[in-house]
């Protein structure tokens, strides 16, 4: 199936925004094509472009419609999507700590049962995995990561929780997931990180960006009830291997 | 200094301003008011700016007490019965409140939403440049939450200007207005004419993030599932129910359904203001005709100040205005339960 979309589609989402469009599908070439885009776009900026908002598959560009019109804008943003893409400077890699199963990750063992194997091969799996943020959604600081490996993949839950809770690290899909404030969640938890990718009067307030790489280490509930204190108190918690 | 005290307030009423763009891209939704011409028109009576942090009161009734001096305030929105200390006030005119007076306001009748905007405008520390409440990411100031009876307003004390009202252009009931997209291309042409061509009502269970609206089912051509793409205010988005959904301010700002078409810019605020249960429809524009919508809007907000006049010949009959005005309480759009059960 050909997946990512050159030239991307231009979607018009109302009088004020562009919906850049790379794939339909869940995609890591299309999503390295979207981040770079964003890139680009803070690299030259274009006169009336209010906010960018890259997604796995697509960037949402807002503008000013007083400012430039949809079909300046249009042409503007296919010019600088055709550039080759840039060979990948330094990217920042985090390194999360998770506190799996038990009460922090109630879903591990259903997890590991529907996959015929063990709670520890699950941990291992998921700590083994190389992943990036592909996109932050929906809430504050909730990260969709990219790199999930097949073996982990599992459709979401039949019947979605309404409250799941801050730190949740989860799998839903062919994704896996940093969610930071508590709220509703159809995914699968499989542990907890004290890491708080949202929080307000820390500097910065929102820890990770589009575009990070990501890698998990297993840590005990001791461990994490201490660094939750430490995270409250405006640590980062999260290791950051390379900047 | 100054202050107004909430002395009650219903639900669904919180301090909102032009909103806080700019982190979308990290999942912060921008929030703000809901029908922004009447937030800029209450702040342009008091000689705010327009954008400037007001009370959006709800549906429902409040009332407020000036202390520690006189308030000036300006009243734009969803009309009201108001008056202060028994003396009628007009909605889209400016009023002061003595030491000691109450402002009282009835029920929004034909709209939801009001805007109480305060001459020198609230104190409050701004969040990502703005005072607008957005619950659930714990933002907003003076109180990161919808208003109760009890919190303070605080402000500086009124300059004593003559009062003013504003000619606001009569709202049409004319269809409200979309451009299709971004993922029309999920719907059969016929969706595409049932969604134009039909009666929809709003559904009592709205709030601030979505509107979600009866009518006909809307069927989807490849199911209901897309990738999560990023989301506008006006977004209408088709769940697998077939039952659109129309994103508010405090919306995700990414979203998983096919989104058939967007509200245009110039009528997402009289498209808040549409009271549940009162059938209206849609009507497709080209993408020129909106932006030059939106170029129009803009230039209403700008030319509200020379929209102003003095209160002399108004014809002071408020009173007999407000009777022959009322139809009946509207219902609201925002439902008093959901609204409050996203507060964490």
């Amino acid at each position: 199936m050909p997946e990512t979309l050159i030239p991307p589609r231009l979607l018009p989402s109302g009088d004020s925004a562009i919906t850049v469009e790379f794939s339909r599908n869940i995609d890591d070439a299309a999503n390295r094509r979207v981040l770079a885009l964003d890139r680009i776009i803070t690299a030259e900026p274009i006169g009336g472009i209010t906010e960018t908002v890259p997604t796995y598959r697509s960037l949402l560009v807002h503008y000013d419609p007083v400012e430039i019109s949809f079909d300046q804008l249009g042409e503007q943003l296919l010019a600088r999507a055709a550039r080759a893409l840039p060979t990948t400077g330094k990217t920042r890699r985090w390194r999360i700590p998770v506190a799996y199963g038990g009460e922090h990750g109630i879903d591990l063992e259903e997890v590991a049962k529907t996959l015929q194997t063990t709670p520890e091969e699950i941990i291992a799996r998921h700590v083994a995995g190389d992943y990036r943020v592909a996109m932050i959604g929906f809430t504050p600081g909730w990260s969709y990561l990219s790199g999930l490996e097949k073996f982990l993949h599992m459709p979401r839950r039949q019947d979605p929780r309404l409250l799941t809770p801050a730190g949740t690290i989860s799998i839903g899909g062919v994704q896996t997931g940093v969610q930071c404030l508590a709220g509703p969640s159809g995914w699968h938890l499989l542990g907890r990180t004290a890491v708080r990718t949202y929080q307000l009067h820390r500097d910065p307030t929102f820890l990770l960006e589009p575009g990070d790489a990501i890698s998990f280490t297993a840590v005990d509930a001791k461990t994490f009830a201490e660094q939750d204190r430490a995270a409250e108190a405006g640590e980062f918690v999260a290791e950051l291997v390379t900047a | 200094m100054s202050k107004l005290v909430v002395t009650s307030i219903g639900p669904a009423s919180s301090v909102q301003d032009g909103g806080r763009p700019g982190s979308q891209r990290y999942g912060l939704t921008p929030s703000g008011a809901m029908d922004r011409l009447a937030l800029a028109a209450a702040n342009t009576l008091v000689g705010n700016d327009p954008f400037a942090a007001a009370v959006e009161i709800g549906p429902f009734g409040a009332t407020f007490t000036a202390r520690g001096g006189a308030v000036r305030v300006g009243l734009s929105g969803a009309p009201r019965n108001a008056d202060i200390g028994g003396r009628a006030v007009a909605f889209d005119s400016s009023a002061t409140l003595a030491e000691g007076e109450t402002l009282n306001l009835g029920f929004a009748r034909g709209g939801s939403f009001s805007y109480l905007a305060i001459e020198h405008g609230i104190e409050g520390e701004p969040m990502f440049g703005s005072l607008a409440v957005n619950a659930r990411a714990g933002l907003g100031s003076p109180y990161p939450r919808p208003l109760q009876s009890g919190d303070e307003l605080e402000t500086r004390p009124a300059s004593g200007a003559a009062e003013r009202r504003i000619d606001l252009p009569v709202m049409a009931d004319a269809p409200i207005r979309v451009v299709f997209g971004p993922q029309d291309d999920e719907f059969a042409e016929e969706s595409k004419r049932l969604f134009l061509d039909s009666e929809w009502k709003i559904s009592a269970t709205s709030d601030r993030m979505g509107f979600r609206l009866e009518g006909p089912v809307i069927r989807h051509l490849h199911g209901h599932n897309i990738v999560s793409d990023g989301t506008v205010n006006g977004s209408i988005q088709v769940p697998g129910v077939g039952q659109p959904i129309v994103l508010m301010p405090d919306r995700g700002t990414s979203g998983g359904y096919p989104k058939i078409a967007t509200v245009i810019t110039a009528d997402f605020g009289r498209f808040a203001q549409m009271s549940a249960g009162r059938p209206f429809r849609f009507e497709a524009v080209t993408m020129a005709e909106a932006q030059a919508e939106a170029r129009a809007f803009r230039d209403l907000v700008r030319s509200l100040p020379d929209r102003m006049r003095g209160m002399e010949d108004f014809g002071l009959n408020v009173e007999a205005l407000q009777d022959a005005n009322v139809a009946g309480q509207a219902v609201s759009a925002v439902d008093a339960e959901t609204w409050q059960a996203a507060v964490p």
